[in-house]
């Protein structure tokens, strides 16, 4: 069985499987909108959680948040289930498949076998859609990918049932409910707002405050945990900056990119202009991987090139705070 | 990023003729997608980080050689494990799998438990318990 479902790629597996299972009832929402409406835009730095031997940076909020924040200012909603058994997983999803609802899967990437191997690694919040079954394959939609997929019974069962951090527990979800009318200035401007508070946050790990905080702790680590350890953590924001899904430049060109489609419907020309802002900031955030990588590549022993990456990284914490002062006063 | 700007650089990704999708602005300023194969930056840091799980699988083979580690390191390491990971999927205590690290211990453990580890593994119970280094 098979139910018409029209796949588009996207960067963001979250933003992707919203935007894709939205349209298919009939709304067109496009990727940089779910990302905006969900207050997408964020930096958190948690220098005392541990991720791949570093601490944990991140250019997004919490996986799940963006989805359920997005569908809240909408007012549509979604129904979600997780399991105890593989057995009632899989037969609710197949219930659905037969009721020509393709469904929306939390999964782990690890047992992803189309994903090459660099990229398997034991997260467990990826998102797809699965919208088919054969005798041997579930037919798959994941929006990193250009295609459309396949993975087996078996394969499938696997990454709903994954172990560790954030565990899927086969966690499926479709739309249940959607407005007749969507407000979408109001959701818009609340959307924005929500984002400007959380990047000027008063708290040190997060926004504008924890990039500062990282920029600062980078002119020390070398000192501190040496420079092969530095630069591990380095790859490690490279990494978060420009690993499938962002889009490039940590999201800030998928935010520009609402912005310039925020500024169509809102009629307003200032948020034409800070959408371009927003670009040179992406550019920026762009500049410092390429710098950070030559760094990694020549692990270069010199204290300057260090401080320099710390000035370079407080200079965009500074344009994203002017940046959305000014954003905050508009909306 | 200007859209003609998009990175089209080898990458992990070009062997499986992957590309990515990226937002970046058309000469006209308007906001658009494009595709990208890889950007050199970023292959730097993956292979670092590939590089660190390689370093990792060595030292633990080492281990298991000069009998301080059990096998359960080893391919707890190649499967880009750690030890809560692999505790939450064998369903057991962390200290009881952290004890199973230990030569000693893992020579006694009954086949039902390496049973265990070796389906997690995706090995047999035979090639778990004869890996040596």
């Amino acid at each position: 069985m098979q139910v018409e479902f029209k796949h588009q790629q996207s960067a963001h597996c979250e933003n992707g499987v919203a935007s894709n299972l939205l349209k298919h009832q009939g709304i067109e929402i496009s990727e940089p909108m779910v990302f905006g409406l969900g207050s997408g835009l964020f930096f958190v730095y948690l220098p005392f959680v541990k991720v791949n031997f570093s601490p944990a940076f991140s250019y997004r909020p919490m996986p799940g948040w963006i989805f359920k924040r997005m569908a809240k200012l909408l007012g549509i909603k979604f129904k979600r289930q997780k399991f105890n058994s593989a057995e009632k997983a899989q037969q609710i999803l197949d219930q659905n498949l037969k009721n020509n609802i393709p469904t929306g899967l939390q999964v782990g990437v690890y047992g992803l076998t189309y994903f090459p191997d660099e990229y398997r690694f034991h997260f467990n919040a990826h998102n797809l859609v699965v919208y088919g079954k054969t005798d041997t394959d579930y037919l798959i939609s994941d929006p990193v990918m250009q295609e459309t997929t396949t993975l087996t019974h078996q394969e499938l069962e696997k990454v709903r049932f994954a172990k560790g951090a954030l565990a899927p527990k086969g966690h499926l979800y479709y739309p249940v409910y959607i407005p007749k009318d969507i407000n979408w200035e109001k959701a818009i401007r609340k959307a924005i707002r929500k984002n400007c508070k959380d990047m000027l946050a008063p708290v040190p790990i997060i926004g504008v405050k924890a990039i500062r905080m990282v920029a600062r702790n980078i002119a020390k680590w070398p000192q501190k945990i040496g420079v092969a350890k530095t630069n591990h953590y380095l790859g490690q924001l490279i990494r978060m900056q420009e690993e499938i899904g962002t889009g490039g430049g940590g999201f800030r060109f998928i935010y520009a990119a609402f912005l310039q489609e925020s500024a169509e419907i809102l009629k307003n020309e200032d948020l034409r202009e800070l959408s371009k802002e927003m670009t040179q900031i992406g550019d920026m955030w762009r500049d410092l991987a390429v710098q950070i990588a030559r760094v990694y590549k020549k692990r270069s022993n010199q204290q300057d090139v260090y401080t320099l990456l710390s000035k370079n990284m407080l200079e965009i914490a500074d344009r994203e705070e002017a940046f959305f002062k000014k954003l905050k006063k508009i909306v | 990023m200007k859209a003609n700007q998009v990175p089209q650089d080898q990458s992990s990704l070009s062997k499986k003729s992957l590309k990515e999708l990226c937002y970046a602005v058309d000469e006209d300023g308007k906001y658009t997608t494009a595709l990208s194969s890889g950007w050199e930056p970023k292959t730097v840091a993956l292979d670092g980080s590939m590089q660190l799980i390689q370093q990792r699988i060595e030292q633990a083979k080492h281990l298991v050689v000069n009998g301080q580690a059990s096998p359960i390191v080893y391919f707890m390491e190649k499967s880009k494990m750690d030890l809560s990971i692999l505790a939450s999927y064998v369903s057991m205590w962390k200290w009881r799998v952290k004890r199973h690290f230990n030569p000693k211990v893992f020579a006694k453990l009954s086949n039902r438990t390496l049973k265990k580890y070796a389906d997690i593994f995706e090995i047999s119970v035979e090639e778990l318990k004869n890996f040596k280094g």
